[in-house]
């Protein structure tokens, strides 16, 4: 397990001061200390990890944000920021001597301003009540991460969260027009504005993704954009993965920019199939689901193009989608890839390492070698267009050895990321799950700038600590002997 | 003006310079071709630092959208290049040599530290969009990277983006690596003579907000109103299908042309030539939100008339006008009451020393400004005061 910072005695025994004194913050219901509504904090999409956080704290608005973290910051007592606390890193883990901010109360949708193409959102507004507020009108807000519907514009700031449509659409920090930004000492900041490109350092792209290490985002202005005539889907199966990734370099090639563009392998294929009845080949070794955008006849000369270009690999099977219920019927499978898993395995870890997208041959046979030695199953579904790798290890949580086992094949797969030219994640963060893996990517002096950067910003070492950065080496923890975190 | 000009050939170069500059105490001024000496505030630095001797692509996958080149690669290699394989730089990045009539083709290293974008900017994003991965030496002479060669990357914290746009004064980059995307087949521009600046802006707005991927949005203002221009860039049949579409949907603001040889037209606003400027005027450039751009300009002639040219749907505001602080703060003053942003582009020495060619940020933002100045450039060394007094 990875091991924590020791919880500082001085705040756990301060608990019931610092528990009143949030609470003379923020009025009403918006403090939580008792033991068993403390519970859905402990956790978040990275479920084998659990720490209950010592209080929970809701703030309504901006201004209850600043007080909270001004007094947290004079008292030394530690912040873990939440959205929907979907994150699949363990971005959201709580820490026994921390509060955990919540995020989700502050959920208005302030202005949506078509002239401009911009909507004001609070930081707890869901990634698609945004495009839900303004689709009526054709427009939408860009990514789309899988878990959409449940996570929060404020986390994906902080997580620079992608989607399935990055290869033409950017990941969040693409974007993004301005936020609110409160930090440690509890002042409030407007980062960016209305305007594109604001003058001076780019704070705007230092943060977004930033994971919650430099300050708590309130309110974010996000690009909307007005959405295509039309879409639709293809897909199109192969007997082996090197020639559905040949297919792909040549579509790439061909000067088509394909607006989504998904890999998904055999135990993939056949997991979502099993779950979703999308009519997906079961024979086939590697399926591409490829969407373009345009008016019908745009669409159809586009796949039809494609279409020319798979031919040219042998094809298992080609199905282009001739309506839009038959591409959302393409994309069921793809969109219900974690849950299908979920049913043939209880548990299993989502990697997300991302590779050139030239090594994915070397890397998925690498990976299967790497199935068998660990005897755990793995299915993997990627963005294709982006390199951007998601294997599912699957494994069983009831017994230790087979989670140790899926942590370290997890590990293996990203150290190979690394080694082949990529990185150890595209978009679901290092959070807690990839921290000791650091030290993979990136050398001492490199670790230690980005340190000294974040402490720039939270000088203690109060936000969301013990994530993004090894422990190792930072004065600012006693470490916790491991274990703990389980 | 600097005494002397060092062009290390190697990265490793670059960094034994910093580190010995930093022993004695010497302030560098960094430059690639020197073409954009003329932006920002003036510095007084003890040496130059020359990137030109880092020249060259150092990988290129097509397929993998991704080019990877030293920082004193020339701007037109790079884009030679790209086109061999039939792509391009995404930001349309301007070079501006003309502008600042620079001998020395613009650089890529110095396109990324001034985050430079184009006509494009609006629809697919700005060059610090596209930065994927970076290589520098920040002020102790230590040799950084960030990022990588891959499209999707958030592991730690986004340095490129720090970078990009910092002036050099958070470090010296020595290489980036850009997402690059296929070029269009074909470019198709709708114009539309329009009789109110408002008018323009609201074609604009009609345009970027219609579903026919318009990749460039100008207004050319001329007496009483001005021309809108809207671009599509895709293949073929789809930019004449979508430039029919667009004039019909653009039909309330005025008859529509259609024209698909239109290079020069967007070279033209890419580089800022279409403002007209002369040798003299000093030349701004404003980012505001596109509705509130007709008020700013009006502000503007009120204070005494200048040329105009807008881009980005309106939101960017080019302006050449007579050099003065007088002229500087009616553009202070105009932008500001748009909340938007300012930087003084091009102006004489003396002009560019004595006033903020930038707004200034809020307090908070610059107090961890110069705790992170501190962190990259303990000893200020980089590029001094060229943004601000002290960063």
């Amino acid at each position: 397990m990875i091991p924590l910072p020791a919880p500082k005695p001085e705040v756990l025994a301060a608990r019931e001061q610092i528990v009143a004194a949030l609470r003379a913050l923020v009025p009403g219901d918006g403090v939580i200390s008792e033991a068993l509504r403390l519970k859905p904090y402990e956790t978040d999409g990275l479920s084998a990890y659990r720490q209950p956080p010592m209080a929970v704290v809701l703030p309504n608005t901006t201004e209850q944000v600043a007080a909270v973290l001004k007094y947290c910051n004079e008292k030394g007592v530690r912040v873990v920021p939440r959205g929907a606390g979907t994150s699949l890193s363990g971005g959201a883990l709580p820490l026994a001597d921390a509060v955990v901010m919540g995020l989700m109360r502050m959920n208005r949708i302030k202005e949506v301003d078509y002239e401009n193409r911009l909507a004001v959102v609070e930081a707890g507004v869901t990634n698609l009540g945004i495009t839900k507020h303004v689709e009526a009108d054709g427009f939408f807000y860009a990514p789309d991460p899988s878990s959409q519907l449940a996570c929060m514009i404020g986390g994906n700031v902080m997580m620079n969260s992608g989607g399935a449509h990055c290869l033409k659409y950017g990941v969040t920090a693409n974007n993004l027009l301005g936020l609110t930004f409160v930090t440690i000492e509890g002042e409030i900041v407007q980062i960016g504005g209305r305007h594109l490109d604001a003058t001076g350092y780019d704070w705007l792209g230092l943060i977004t993704g930033s994971e919650g290490q430099l300050g708590v985002v309130t309110e974010v202005t996000v690009r909307i954009l007005r959405g295509p005539e039309g879409a639709r889907a293809m897909l199109a199966a192969f007997d082996s993965i090197e020639v559905a990734g040949q297919a792909v370099d040549a579509i790439i090639g061909s000067g088509i920019i394909p607006v989504a563009l998904e890999f998904m392998d055999r135990p993939c294929i056949h997991a979502c199939e099993a779950f979703a009845h999308a009519g997906y080949p079961l024979d086939a070794e590697a399926m591409l689901i490829i969407e373009v955008e345009g008016n019908v006849e745009e669409q159809d000369r586009l796949l039809g193009w494609i279409k020319e270009i798979c031919n040219r690999f042998n094809p298992i099977s080609l199905k282009v989608a001739e309506t839009a219920e038959e591409s959302l019927a393409i994309w069921k499978g793809r969109k219900g890839a974690f849950g299908a898993v979920g049913r043939i395995s209880p548990d299993y870890l989502c990697m997300d390492g991302t590779i050139p997208t030239g090594e994915l041959p070397f890397v998925l046979k690498r990976i299967g070698e790497m199935s068998q030695s660990y005897g755990l199953q793995v299915a993997n579904v990627f963005h294709a267009g982006d390199g951007n790798l998601h294997p599912l290890i699957m494994f069983d949580a009831n017994n230790e050895a087979s989670f140790h086992a899926a942590e370290n094949f997890g590990a293996d797969i990203l150290k190979l990321c690394v080694e082949v030219g990529g990185c150890l994640t595209g978009e679901h963060g290092v959070g807690i799950e990839k921290r000791d893996l650091m030290t993979v990517q990136f050398t001492p002096p490199e670790l230690d700038q980005m340190r000294d950067l974040k402490a720039a910003f939270d000088p203690q070492w109060l936000l969301n600590p013990a994530k993004v950065f090894p422990l190792e080496g930072n004065a600012a923890f006693d470490i916790q002997p491991v274990n703990q975190a389980a | 003006m600097n005494c002397s000009t060092i062009i290390p050939k190697t990265e490793a170069a670059v960094a034994s310079t910093v580190q010995s500059a930093s022993s004695l105490g010497i302030s560098l001024a960094i430059e690639g071709n020197g073409s954009k000496r003329g932006l920002l505030r003036p510095m007084r630095a003890g040496r130059t630092i020359s990137l030109r001797g880092l020249s060259g692509i150092t990988l290129y996958h097509p397929t993998e959208l991704i080019i990877s080149a030293q920082a004193g690669t020339p701007l037109p290699e790079i884009e030679a290049a790209l086109a061999e394989h039939g792509q391009h730089l995404i930001a349309e990045p301007p070079a501006l040599t003309a502008m600042f009539g620079a001998e020395r083709p613009a650089t890529i290293g110095g396109i990324v530290a001034t985050n430079l974008s184009g006509p494009r900017r609006i629809a697919w994003g700005a060059m610090r969009d596209h930065v994927m991965g970076i290589r520098a030496v920040n002020g102790k002479g230590e040799v950084f990277r960030s990022g990588g060669r891959v499209l999707k990357n958030v592991t730690g914290l986004d340095l490129c983006k720090l970078l990009t746009g910092s002036h050099g004064t958070l470090g010296i980059i020595t290489e980036v690596t850009l997402k690059v995307l296929p070029a269009p087949q074909a470019t198709g521009t709708v114009s539309i003579r329009v009789a109110s600046l408002e008018q323009g802006v609201a074609a604009l707005s009609a345009g970027l907000g219609s579903p026919f991927s318009v990749t460039g949005a100008a207004l050319i203002p001329e007496d009483g109103g001005g021309i809108a221009h809207l671009r599509i860039e895709d293949f073929e049949q789809s930019v004449a299908y979508r430039c029919g579409k667009l004039r019909e949907a653009l039909a309330r603001f005025g008859e529509a042309t259609v024209q698909a040889d239109s290079a020069a037209l967007w070279q033209g606003i890419r580089e800022a030539t279409t403002l007209g400027a002369t040798a003299e005027e000093a030349i701004w450039r404003l980012s505001v939100q596109p509705s509130a751009a007709p008020a700013v300009v009006a502000a503007l002639r009120a204070a005494g008339g200048s040329k105009f040219l807008l881009d980005w749907g309106g939101g960017l505001i080019w302006v050449a006008a007579v050099a003065s602080a007088e002229a500087h703060a009616a553009v202070v003053a105009a932008a500001l009451a748009a909340q938007g942003s300012y930087t003084l582009f091009r102006a004489p020495e003396d002009l560019r020393a004595s006033v903020p060619v930038m707004p200034d940020e809020p307090r908070a933002l610059t107090a961890i400004a110069r705790r992170v100045k501190a962190v990259m450039d303990p000893c200020g060394l980089l590029n001094p005061g060229r943004m601000r007094a002290g960063q």
